[in-house]
């Protein structure tokens, strides 16, 4: 069964055609790694899955939603769709297990001491247990993408989202990130999307790699394929140069 | 002083009138303020221009005209007393202000706050209300502060009619007592001891915040 499904999907910010001619499906389960030069439309797209940006032509079906449809309840699909974002986006006047335990508690309605004890165990997990009571400004870049990973976490969601999760991080706070991530995909039968840089993690976790340029899908291959032969002449280019420094 | 002894209960009576009169307003205004600030910034245009018109409107009328308007016309529909009007038109106009405020704090917020909040399950009016709102007040004390010493000072329009506040009851003295100078002094006086408090405390609150960040 497909998580997400993009068919002939059109996005412009005024003039500016940022998504063209979108045709993506992907399974429960996958996980799929999104790669291209900066401004390629990457971003734009994980952010069109959960309703952070509007299509404005074309369907988009997120866990069976329609998202085009104006009739749609875009809770509804972020309740099962969790986002981790570049620049973390912890809530800052909430300390880090309030940040955790919030919407379950508003909006999945959780038991507050099962809420709590999912949480700390959610904290332990990623290794922040001793920071439960301290305001995010207190912790370090990789530990704040941490937490906000645990806070997507207890959503119990579908489908996880990150958008560029380690491209903010100091270099000796990403393999820590990528750590967590990679549990994730292994342990979990969660959907995951991730636009990233890093080309390893990709090699080691991804089912499937999309690379974008100019706002269109110019290649969608299996890893191993993407890795040792990519059919798209841009995509080979780009993994030249990233394979270069 | 023999004139505060003498009229004591006069000064008393408008000091209380003028208290409850800020009260009113200010809690009114600051929810007056936010509802259109949240206005304001929709993604409805029409909502967005109609708080918009609100806000140009009471914020550049000034508040004497709204308070005449109150109790020359609109009492002749709904009966209020002077009181009751001054302190509707001081609510209305001091809300266009705490709107500006308001939007401006809200502003301020990193729109990532919303985002991720939303991105988590919540909705917008959740998202507003728990993460984005408490740090936008925040942001908002400084200005915040001076629109309540204003809307202190400015509840002296309830004198024009007949509110019985502070103002009314020194102009009162004045009139009777032939000694304009000292009822004026008291008057100001007990004005200085609603507003420096205030002050006072809202630099406190200020400073507190700088060092928490």
């Amino acid at each position: 069964m497909s998580m997400i499904e993009f068919k002939d999907v059109e996005k412009y910010y005024g003039d500016f055609h940022a998504l063209k001619d979108i045709n993506l499906k992907i399974d429960a389960g996958e996980t799929v790694v999104l790669i291209g030069p900066s401004g390629s439309g990457k971003s734009t797209l994980i952010r069109t899955v959960n309703g952070l940006e509007e299509i404005q032509e074309g369907q988009l079906l997120v866990d069976g939603f329609d998202l085009h449809d104006p009739k749609t309840d875009m809770n509804k699909i972020r309740k099962n769709v969790g986002m981790v974002f570049q620049h973390f986006n912890l809530y800052n006047n909430k300390t880090v297990l309030e940040n955790i335990m919030l919407a379950p508690r508003l909006v999945l309605k959780r038991d507050e001491e099962e809420n709590k004890k999912l949480a700390m165990a959610l904290l332990e997990r990623v290794g922040l247990a001793d920071k439960a009571n301290n305001m995010p400004s207190a912790l370090s870049g990789g530990q704040k993408q941490r937490v906000a990973i645990a806070r997507s976490l207890a959503m119990k969601p579908k489908c996880l989202l990150f958008d560029e999760p380690t491209s903010a991080l100091d270099p000796e706070m990403i393999g820590d990130v990528l750590k967590v991530m990679r549990e994730i995909a292994e342990d979990s039968d969660m959907t995951m999307l991730v636009v990233t840089h890093e080309m390893g993690f990709a090699k080691a976790v991804a089912d499937r790699v999309i690379f974008m340029a100019d706002g269109q899908i110019l290649e969608d291959s299996s890893t191993e394929q993407f890795f040792k032969e990519p059919s798209n002449d841009r995509a080979k280019k780009f993994l030249s140069q990233v394979a270069n420094h | 002083m023999m004139i505060f002894d003498h009229y004591r209960s006069l000064f008393i009576s408008g000091f209380g009138y003028t208290i409850a009169a800020s009260l009113i307003a200010l809690v009114a205004s600051l929810v007056l303020g936010t509802f259109f600030a949240l206005l304001q910034l929709s993604k409805k245009r029409a909502w967005a221009a109609l708080g918009n018109a609100y806000v140009q409107f009471f914020r550049n009328v000034p508040l004497l005209i709204i308070t005449l308007f109150f109790y020359l016309a609109v009492a002749k529909v709904i009966k209020m007393t002077g009181f009751v009007a001054g302190t509707v038109a001081l609510s209305l106009y001091t809300s266009a202000f705490i709107a500006e405020s308001v939007r401006a704090g809200i502003l301020a917020i990193d729109k990532g706050q919303m985002e991720g909040a939303l991105a988590n399950g919540l909705s917008y009016g959740q998202a507003m209300s728990r993460i984005v709102l408490p740090q936008a007040f925040k942001v908002a004390i400084p200005s915040l502060g001076n629109q309540f010493i204003n809307l202190v000072k400015n509840s002296s329009i309830l004198a024009f009619v007949g509110g019985l506040d502070l103002m009314y009851q020194g102009n009162l003295v004045a009139a009777s007592s032939f000694d304009t100078f000292t009822s004026y002094i008291i008057v100001g006086l007990f004005y200085l001891l609603l507003t420096l408090p205030l002050s006072y405390g809202m630099q406190y609150l200020e400073e507190r915040l700088q060092e928490s960040r």
